[in-house]
C-alpha cells in the first residue's frame, strides 16, 4: 500500500523508509512560530527546564499579533520580554506589527512545502495549505523544542476529502470548510490529518486553501494538508523537485469523503459551536449588530476584495458596525493601492492595522450582552467576543459584508450573478 | 465700550444687546454634543433622575462614539449600546467609528458665531471656525439636553497677538505648547483665549483649530479666532450657511495682551507629567521612546499627516518603536489614502489606525506599559494618561513625533524637514 | 503519583473549549495563579471558588477543544484536581494536560450516569472507576505519559534530562 502525503513528509523528515498510522516518532523541527501572547510563558518554561541556548535561532520566528496594537497596559510587557529573549538568543525573525502569525509564516516563506512546523497556536494547521505538516502545541512543549529541536508525535491516520466541480458564484472556501466541519463534527477529525484534494482544490488560490487548512483544527485535526502544486511553488518561491510530495494513488486513507462543489451554498456556523451549521437561507433576516472580516482564516486580499465589491458605493446599515482587520502589512498595502481600503472606509467600516484583532477576543470590537456578531474568522465559542450573553455566527467574508449592509444575515449570492 | 468676539457670541446667545465679563447669563445653545466618555452617565441622569421625556431639539443634539473604537471590553460595549438606543429613541444625529467628535463637528456642523456645549474639554477647538465651544460635565450637559440652555459667567478675554511666519519645521502645535508653557496650566483660567494679529490671516484652518483646541490646557473656557474668508469658504463648501461673522470691536477690552513672533519659535516639547512643563527641543537631551502617536483632535488632520509623510517617505522607523497614526476622521483617512500618505506610513512600518481618539485617550488602543515612554500629538500628558501609572508621555508636533520614530529618540524634526 | 484515589464530581458538558476554561481577556495576567479565579468563567463563574484539591471533573466529548492556550491545562493542574474523566479530548489539550502533570482518563458512559457532587473512586492499577456499585473501565495510561505525570510534568522531566 502506498503512503499519504502526511506519511511521506514524516518519512522524509525522520529518514524512515516506512511507517504507519499510530506509530510514535520523533521529528526534527524545521521551524517554529511563537506569538506575543504566549512568548513569556514559553521563555519562562525554557528557563525552568534549565536550557541556556535555543537549538537554532534561525528556525524560530516571533510574531506579535494578539496584542497589537496594545489594548491594556500589561500588553507591552509581552513584547518587551520577547524582544529581550530574541536579542539574547540571536533570533532575528521578529515581526512586531506586520500582521497575523499564520499569514506571515507562509507569506514570508518561513514555511515551505515538505516541512514540519509547530506553533504556539491552534491555527498553525494553516501552513498545511502550502504542503507542510504544521500543528499547534502548548508553550511547555514549545520550550522543549527551543532546547532540543525535536518533538514526539503519533503518526495520524488521514481522512481524505475529495472535492470536485466548480464552486457556485457567491460560495467560497469558507462555506466548503464549514460544510465539512458541520458534517463530521467538532471532533470528527480528532488526532487525524485532513487531506483536501480534487479539482475544486486545485482551482483554489493559496489564500482560499489557507482558509481550509486553517479551520481543520476546528474539526479536531492534527494537520490540514493540501498537496503542493505549481501555485504553491510560485507562492513559496521555490524550485527543486518536490514531485514526491503527494499522496500515492494507493495510499491508505482511514476514510474518503466526496463533495460536489456545485452543490454547496453559503453557510453560517451558529452560536456557540463551529459545527452548528445552518444554511444562510434558514438564518436569513436574523439581526446582527456587527460584522468582522479579518483573521488568519479570511483576512487576505481576496477576502477584502470581495467585501469591497459588495460594499462599493453602499453604506453599512445604521446602528451596525463592520470591523475589518487585514491579515498582514503587505495585504494592507496592496489593498490601499487597489483602492479597497478607500471603499471600505467610505462604506463606514472600521479598518484596523493588521493583527488578530477581534478574532482572539481580547479587544478590537467586543460586543454587549444581547448583541450579535457575524464574523469571517474561525471560532464562535461562548463569550469569545463579549460576555456569555452575546452571540457569534461564522460565515464567509461575502456573507459578512452583505449582512453588514442590512444589519441582518443576508444571502450574499444576491451580489453575484 | 466695544465687545470682544466671545462677548458678542454670548450676547447673541443670551438674547442681549451687550454682555460684560463677570455677568451671569442664560444662553441658548446652538448645538450640543456628547461622546462615549460620559454619555452613559448623562443618559442615566436624564432618564432616571430628571425623568425627561424628550431632548430640547433633536436636530441640535449630536451623539458620537469616538473614544473606545473599536470597543475593548464588554463594559465599553454596554456604554455604546446605551448611546445607540438613546439616539434611536430620540432620533438624534449619531456617529460611530466615523472619527473624533470634534473633527466631525467641524466637518459637519460648526458655523461661525455659534455657541456649542459638549461633554468634552476640547470643545474649545471650534474657535478655529469663529464659534464658541465650551466643555461641561455630564450634569450640566444633561441639563442642556433637556432645556437647550446653559447658565454661565461671561469670561474675560486674553488676547494673543501673533505676527511673523513659522520657519520650516515649526508648526502651530509648537506655538500653542509655547504659549501654555509661558502662561501655565492656570494662566487662562476661566478666560477666553483669543488669537489674533497679523499672522492669523496666514494661518490655515487646521492651524487655527490646533491653537484653539488646546486652550483648555491653559485653563481657558474657550479659544477663539475671528472667522474670515477661509472659514466662510470652508463652511459654505460643506453646504452650510454662514449667519454671524462677528469680529472683536476696535475698542474691545482685553484683560491682557500677549505678543508672539512666530519666527522666534523652536520645536517645543511638553515633558511628563504636565502640559505646561514645556521646553524647547534643544533642552530635551537624550530620551529614548517606545511609542509615537500622530492623531487626536489636536493634530490628526491632513496637514499633520502630510508633514509626517514627508519625513517618513522612503524610510523605516526604528524597529523597537511602535508608531501609531490615526487620521482624525473618515474624510481625513480618505484624503490621506488619495494622497498616497497611507502607503508611506504602511511601508515605513507604522500602524495605521481607524479614526478615533486612540492613544491620546489611552483607553483601548496603543495603551503603553510600565516604564514606557510615548511621544504624542495628543492633548494631555498627565501621569498614567496613556496607560500604566508608571509611564511617561511627551507632547510634541507631528513632525517631531515622526522624526523621533525614525531615530528611536526624541529628535528635532528640522533634521528631516525640507 | 497515586494509583488509587477518590474525588467529588463537577460535571461539565460536551465541547468545553479552552476559551471557556480561561477567557482571552485574562491571558495577559502575569501568572497562572492570577488566572485561577477566572476558570470556567463564561459558563460556571461559581466553580472557581468551589473546586477543591482532589476533585474530579467529569465531562462529555471533545473536552478542551479550541485554542492551544496551555494556561487552560496549567490552571486545571494548579487547582490540584485528581483527574479529568471525559468521553473524549481535543488533542492539543490532551498533550498540554500531561505536560502539566494533569491526569486525563476517558470513558464513554460515566458522564451520562453521574451527577454533580457524586463521589468517585479511581483505581489505576485495575483501571476501574467506581460510582457507587457501578464500575466503569478506563484505558491504561501509556508509560511515557505516566513517567511525565510522576515527574510532575514536562518541565521537571526536561530539567532531570538536562542535569544528566
Amino acid at each position: 500500500m502506498g503512503y499519504t502525503l502526511t506519511e511521506k513528509i514524516l518519512m522524509r523528515n525522520t529518514g524512515k523508509s516506512s511507517l504507519q498510522a499510530g506509530e510514535f516518532l520523533t521529528v526534527k523541527v524545521d521551524r517554529v512560530m511563537v506569538h506575543d501572547l504566549f512568548a513569556p510563558f514559553v521563555i519562562e518554561k525554557f528557563r525552568e527546564m534549565d536550557f541556556a541556548k535555543v537549538w537554532a535561532p534561525d528556525k524560530i520566528v516571533f510574531v506579535y499579533d494578539h496584542l497589537v496594537p496594545t489594548s491594556y497596559s500589561e500588553d507591552s510587557r509581552h513584547h518587551k520580554i520577547a524582544d529581550g529573549f530574541a536579542a539574547e538568543q540571536g533570533i532575528k525573525a521578529v515581526h512586531r506589527s506586520d500582521g497575523v502569525c499564520h499569514q506571515l509564516m507562509p507569506e514570508l516563506k518561513y514555511v515551505i512545502p515538505g516541512q514540519v512546523v509547530f506553533g504556539t497556536d491552534s491555527h498553525t494547521t494553516t501552513y498545511g495549505a502550502v504542503g507542510a505538516l504544521a500543528t499547534g502545541i502548548g508553550y511547555t512543549e514549545m520550550a522543549a523544542i527551543f532546547g532540543a529541536g525535536e518533538l514526539w508525535i503519533k503518526v495520524p491516520p488521514t481522512l481524505k476529502f475529495n472535492i470536485n466541480g466548480n464552486l457556485p458564484e457567491g460560495v467560497f472556501a469558507k462555506d466548503l470548510i464549514l460544510r465539512i466541519i458541520g458534517d463530521i463534527g467538532a471532533d470528527g477529525a480528532t488526532y487525524k490529518a485532513m487531506e483536501f484534494g480534487g479539482t475544486t482544490i486545485k482551482g483554489l488560490s493559496i489564500a482560499s486553501r489557507m482558509t481550509l487548512s486553517n479551520m481543520a483544527v476546528e474539526a479536531g485535526a492534527k494537520f490540514g494538508v493540501i498537496e503542493p502544486d505549481e501555485k504553491t511553488y510560485e507562492f513559496s518561491g521555490i524550485d527543486g523537485d518536490y514531485r514526491n510530495l503527494r499522496s500515492d494513488p494507493d495510499a491508505g486513507y482511514e476514510k474518503v469523503y466526496a463533495y460536489e462543489a456545485s452543490a454547496l451554498s453559503p453557510l453560517v456556523a451558529c452560536p456557540s459551536n463551529v459545527d452548528n451549521i445552518k444554511g444562510v437561507e434558514e438564518m436569513r433576516g436574523a439581526r446582527i449588530d456587527q460584522g468582522f472580516i479579518g483573521s488568519c482564516t479570511n483576512g487576505r486580499l481576496e477576502d477584502l476584495e470581495i467585501a469591497a465589491r459588495i460594499l462599493k458605493g453602499r453604506k453599512i446599515a445604521p446602528y451596525t458596525k463592520l470591523v475589518v482587520t487585514p491579515a498582514s502589512r503587505s495585504i494592507y498595502a496592496e489593498a490601499v493601492r487597489k483602492g479597497i481600503i478607500g471603499i471600505l472606509v467610505e462604506a463606514g467600516a472600521i479598518v484596523n492595522p493588521p493583527a488578530c484583532g477581534l478574532c482572539c477576543g481580547r479587544s478590537g470590537g467586543i460586543v454587549a450582552d444581547g448583541e450579535r456578531v457575524i464574523a469571517a474568522n474561525n471560532r464562535n465559542f461562548l463569550g469569545r467576543m463579549g460576555g456569555p450573553k452575546s452571540e457569534i455566527f461564522l460565515a464567509s467574508p461575502a456573507t459578512v459584508a452583505a449582512s453588514a449592509l442590512e444589519g441582518k444575515i443576508v444571502d450574499p449570492r444576491i451580489y453575484f450573478s | 465700550m466695544g465687545m470682544t468676539l466671545g462677548e458678542k457670541i454670548l450676547a447673541r446667545a443670551s438674547g442681549k444687546i451687550m454682555v460684560k465679563p463677570g455677568e451671569i447669563i442664560t444662553a441658548k445653545v446652538d448645538l450640543c454634543m456628547t461622546n462615549d466618555a460620559t454619555t452613559h452617565l448623562s443618559i442615566d441622569i436624564f432618564e432616571q433622575k430628571l425623568k425627561a421625556e424628550k431632548v430640547f431639539d433633536p436636530q441640535k443634539v449630536v451623539l458620537i462614539i469616538d473614544h473606545n473604537v473599536p470597543a475593548e471590553s464588554a463594559q465599553t460595549a454596554e456604554v455604546h449600546k446605551k448611546m445607540r438606543q438613546f439616539s434611536q429613541k430620540h432620533h438624534l444625529p449619531f456617529y460611530e467609528g466615523a472619527g473624533i467628535c470634534h473633527q466631525i463637528m467641524v466637518e459637519d456642523f460648526i458655523v461661525p458665531g455659534q455657541l456649542i456645549v459638549a461633554a468634552d474639554s476640547h470643545t474649545c477647538a471650534y474657535g478655529g471656525l469663529g464659534a464658541l465651544g465650551t466643555g461641561v460635565g455630564c450634569t450640566d450637559f444633561t441639563s442642556v439636553l433637556s432645556t437647550g440652555e446653559l447658565w454661565l459667567m461671561v469670561p474675560e478675554t486674553l488676547k494673543f497677538d501673533l505676527e511673523g511666519n513659522f520657519k520650516s519645521g515649526i508648526y502651530a502645535r509648537d506655538l500653542i505648547l509655547k504659549i501654555i508653557g509661558d502662561i501655565g496650566a492656570n494662566g487662562a483660567n476661566y478666560k477666553i483665549m483669543e488669537f489674533g494679529g497679523s499672522a492669523v490671516k496666514k494661518l490655515t484652518l487646521d492651524d487655527r483649530i490646533v491653537l484653539c483646541n488646546m486652550a483648555v490646557e491653559a485653563g481657558a473656557k474657550s479659544g477663539l479666532i475671528e472667522p474670515d474668508e477661509q472659514v466662510v469658504d470652508y463652511v459654505q463648501a460643506a453646504g452650510r450657511q454662514v449667519r454671524d461673522l462677528f469680529k472683536s470691536d476696535e475698542d474691545a477690552v482685553y484683560e491682557m495682551i500677549y505678543r508672539y513672533t512666530l519666527d522666534e519659535l523652536e520645536p517645543m516639547v511638553a515633558q511628563p507629567h504636565f502640559v505646561d512643563n514645556v521646553v524647547p527641543i534643544s533642552k530635551i537631551g537624550e530620551v529614548t521612546i517606545d511609542q509615537g502617536f500622530i492623531g487626536s483632535c489636536n493634530n490628526g488632520r491632513i496637514e499633520e499627516l502630510r508633514v509626517a509623510a514627508q519625513i517618513l517617505k522612503g524610510q523605516k522607523i526604528d524597529p523597537l518603536v511602535k508608531l501609531l497614526i490615526s487620521p482624525a476622521s473618515k474624510r481625513v483617512f480618505r484624503q490621506a489614502l488619495d494622497e498616497g500618505l497611507i502607503d508611506i506610513f504602511v511601508a515605513g512600518g507604522a500602524m495605521v489606525l481607524n479614526p478615533n481618539c486612540s492613544v491620546c485617550w489611552g483607553g483601548c488602543q496603543g495603551v503603553i506599559g510600565e516604564g514606557e515612554t510615548l511621544i504624542s500629538t495628543g492633548t494631555r500628558n498627565f501621569k498614567g494618561r496613556a496607560g500604566h501609572a508608571d509611564s511617561r508621555v511627551y507632547l510634541a508636533s507631528a513632525a517631531t513625533v515622526a522624526a523621533s520614530a525614525l531615530t528611536g529618540k526624541i529628535t528635532d524634526p528640522r533634521r528631516f524637514v525640507r | 503519583m497515586r494509583k488509587e484515589f477518590a474525588g467529588r464530581v463537577w460535571r461539565l458538558g460536551d465541547d468545553i473549549d479552552t476559551d471557556i476554561i480561561i477567557p482571552t481577556q485574562y491571558l495577559a495576567l502575569e501568572t497562572v495563579e492570577d488566572m485561577k479565579k477566572y476558570v470556567f468563567n463564561p459558563l460556571r463563574p461559581d466553580l472557581a471558588e468551589l473546586i477543591r484539591p482532589g476533585d474530579i471533573i467529569v465531562a462529555g466529548k471533545n473536552f478542551g477543544c479550541g485554542s492551544s492556550r496551555e494556561q487552560a491545562a496549567e490552571i486545571l493542574a494548579a487547582l490540584k484536581l485528581s483527574c479529568i474523566i471525559a468521553k473524549s479530548y481535543a488533542r492539543i489539550f490532551y498533550r498540554n494536560a500531561f505536560n502539566n502533570g494533569l491526569l486525563l482518563l476517558e470513558n464513554n458512559e460515566l458522564y451520562d450516569l453521574c451527577q454533580e457532587g457524586d463521589d468517585l473512586s479511581v483505581n489505576l492499577e485495575n483501571r476501574q472507576v467506581l460510582l457507587g456499585e457501578r464500575s466503569f473501565s478506563v484505558a491504561s495510561v501509556p508509560d511515557d505519559l505516566w513517567q511525565m505525570l510522576e515527574a510532575g510534568g514536562l518541565v521537571p522531566l526536561m530539567r532531570k534530562r538536562n542535569a544528566q
